[in-house]
């Protein structure tokens, strides 16, 4: 699969760093390592004073998970080490499994107190379709790769549904804790722990919450080393503080671009640029041209509207793709008017001076006028009755492009 | 015949006087039967007030006594959509028509709590509405590519519901009821419901299922239909293309955990005895091959 342009997962998620995640966990009276997050190296060492030492964590912010794998997280036994480290990790390209061959850029470091970590754990929620609740999953192997562990031993991966009504009950909790290995004098530790990250995830509208590791101390303290929060996008109308997490440079510029104009857009490998209204039939649109030997460059829905304004905006962001080779515009009209799609599609190309092949594929009332308006305006953009000649054409036209 | 709608259905519009709901509904209206099935709107600011000839109740309560519709369709905003869903399962009708796209999936999650035990069953939300076409539209397909006939379709997606209706009409195969099931994570009915209700149609001869990437309802719905589908069903899925982690417009297109893969729901689909394609212009023809 593409998983080249793959950085986070859950793309139309917001995603905030973990420092912000930890905030929003002590806010629910979870327990967490103190921590300072830093832009710079002197901040660093002013964070890792202020702390105390003897031991530290320098740890990468990006969104992208893997970050120890990837060189992001590092133990410093003495300021001078801090200042090392946090000069190392600051700037440089973070390449994990979550991001693309060329990595993320660190911008910003936590700067967090050493933990005395005696078992690393494994907590996350998130809402399951079957159920149709929020589950919490936990196991005793936390730190690696959980997927890893789901692949290998599932049997070590513990699930239960939370009540919407009675929220996330004691017993559930103490269940569950037992399960991964807290110790019976570390459960009330454990309660807060998990009814917090339940209240956490549903007063947030949480999409994904993940603990990775949760850490039980030599002392028996239960404590959130890492968290991990997405937010469903949906409900941030009524979360500005969270609006106000987002952090822009970590996010595709092209997906931000479409994002204001009300199109949903994917970056993928391919060169073949695709605007279809509608996700299913955007989807099958990019299958289609798989199937006919070619690669989609992207996934775009415009939606219901494809105006001349959303079109111009979509054929903008695709040219700015290095290896676009042309483009496919799949529009079922419906209620829209053909016509009305046509004058779109005409307007826009003039607008951007299209550079590429343009195959355009319309359905629905005055097809034949919008084909002929088409045919009309003098330019280079080839014509298709349905999906199957519509593929077959783009891939042609941007294999003859080279 | 038909299923969840037909000419006789009463219908109360949520939402009747925002612009997307007057525009709706006008093309429902202006649709088959529609004069006569779009009986009632709700807003309570507005009560005692009409859209156009259709009388408008505070609530549905009150439109469901004055007028005896059994049915909505909602298209009001993201925010309160969840709430007008709860409004009417509370006025016990038979089937809520959620249009509204973007209700956050908690507010779903406490909706379709809530509707244990209760008689209400719901499409959607962030679907294109239910057709038996000649008789009765509802929702925002356009109805003009549709015909009336015995093919049944149920689908996920809306644009490429009407890409399927589309080549049935165009082979000459009518359609008995065209369903959109929504592409949220947290919904009513799925496809293994329809499906069954499509089995039950004697005025329903064969079935096509489009699905897409994201969670395991199709995959569900083909093992219910290995042992007790007596009619053929065709399928397409769509996002053989789409990479992990990448949601694909729908809340509920992702493949997750490396679950949810156009892949694995075709062959499981493939294994319960549906004919599946992986090109979705031939969904028409696929479906004419086993009639």
């Amino acid at each position: 699969m593409q998983r080249r342009t793959r950085r986070n997962n859950e793309d139309l998620d917001v995603k905030i760093h973990e420092y912000q995640g930890k905030e929003i966990f002590r806010r629910y009276g979870m327990a967490v390592p103190r921590g300072i997050p830093v832009f710079s190296v002197d901040e660093a060492v002013k964070a890792a004073r202020e702390l105390g030492g003897p031991v530290w964590v320098v740890k990468a912010q990006v969104h992208a998970g893997g970050r120890g794998k990837g060189g992001g997280v590092k133990l410093a036994r003495s300021l001078d080490e801090v200042r090392d480290l946090a000069g190392k990790i600051l700037g440089m390209q973070l390449v994990t499994h979550q991001t693309g061959p060329g990595g993320q850029k660190v911008r910003r470091l936590l700067i967090e107190e050493g933990a005395d970590i005696k078992k690393e754990l494994y907590v996350a929620m998130v809402v399951d379709r079957a159920t149709q609740r929020v589950t919490l999953m936990a196991s005793s192997e936390g730190g690696m790769d959980i997927e890893e562990v789901a692949a290998h031993t599932p049997e070590k991966i513990h699930r239960v549904a939370i009540d919407p009504g009675t929220g996330l009950t004691d017993a559930q909790a103490d269940d569950i804790a037992r399960k991964i290995g807290i110790p019976d004098a570390s459960l009330p530790q454990a309660r807060t722990m998990l009814h917090g990250l339940y209240k956490a995830f549903d007063e947030t509208d949480a999409s994904l919450a993940e603990i990775n590791p949760l850490i039980l101390t030599g002392d028996g303290k239960v404590i959130a080393l890492d968290a991990k929060l997405n937010f469903d996008s949906n409900a941030l109308f009524r979360h500005a503080d969270i609006v106000a997490m987002r952090d822009l440079d970590e996010e595709d510029p092209a997906e931000i671009e479409a994002s204001k104009f009300d199109l949903s857009y994917i970056s993928l490998d391919g060169n073949i640029g695709c605007l279809v209204n509608g996700a299913g039939l955007a989807m099958a649109t990019m299958d289609v041209i798989k199937l006919y030997g070619g690669e989609p460059a992207n996934f775009l829905d415009v939606g219901g509207g494809a105006t001349a304004e959303k079109v111009t905006e979509a054929f903008k962001i695709m040219l700015r793709n290095p290896h676009l080779k042309a483009i496919l515009v799949n529009i079922f009209g419906g209620i829209m008017r053909c016509d009305v799609i046509a004058e779109g599609v005409i307007t826009a190309s003039k607008a951007v001076g299209l550079s590429v092949p343009l195959v355009v594929r319309m359905k629905g009332t005055n097809e034949e006028l919008g084909r002929k308006m088409i045919a009309d305006s003098g330019l280079p953009i080839i014509t298709a009755n349905n999906m199957a000649e519509a593929a077959e054409k783009v891939v042609a036209a941007a294999k003859g492009a080279k | 015949m038909s299923i969840l709608v037909n000419r006789n259905t009463k219908v109360i519009t949520q939402g009747i006087t925002g612009k997307t709901g007057q525009f709706h509904t006008r093309t429902c209206r202006d649709y088959a039967n529609g004069r006569a099935c779009f009986v009632a709107g709700v807003n309570p600011k507005k009560a005692g007030e009409d859209f156009e000839g259709i009388p408008i109740y505070a609530t549905v309560k009150e439109a469901k006594a004055a007028t005896g519709a059994t049915v909505s369709v909602i298209y009001v905003p993201p925010p309160f959509a969840a709430e007008a869903i709860d409004e009417a399962v509370a006025a016990d009708l038979d089937l809520v028509i959620c249009i509204t796209e973007g209700i956050p999936v908690r507010d779903m999650i406490r909706t379709r709590y809530k509707m244990q035990g209760r008689r209400t069953l719901l499409l959607g939300p962030n679907c294109p509405g239910v057709i038996t076409p000649d008789e009765i539209k509802i929702g925002i397909m356009p109805g003009h590519i549709h015909r009336k006939g015995r093919i049944g379709v149920v689908s996920r997606s809306g644009t490429l519901t009407y890409e399927a209706v589309g080549q049935l009409t165009e082979l000459g195969l009518g359609q008995s009821t065209a369903v959109g099931i929504g592409g949220d994570p947290v919904n009513g009915l799925k496809h293994i419901d329809v499906l069954k209700l499509f089995n039950d149609d004697p005025d329903t001869d064969a079935v096509v299922m489009i699905g897409e990437i994201g969670g395991t309802d199709e995959e569900e719905a083909a093992v219910w239909a290995k042992t007790n589908m007596k009619k053929p069903v065709v399928g397409f899925i769509a996002g053989v293309t789409a990479p992990p982690g990448k949601r694909m417009g729908h809340a509920g297109a992702i493949i997750s955990g490396g679950k949810g893969t156009a892949q694995e729901k075709l062959e499981v689909m493939d294994a319960s005895g549906i004919r599946v394609t992986r090109n979705p212009a031939e969904m028409g023809t696929l479906l004419k091959s086993v009639l």
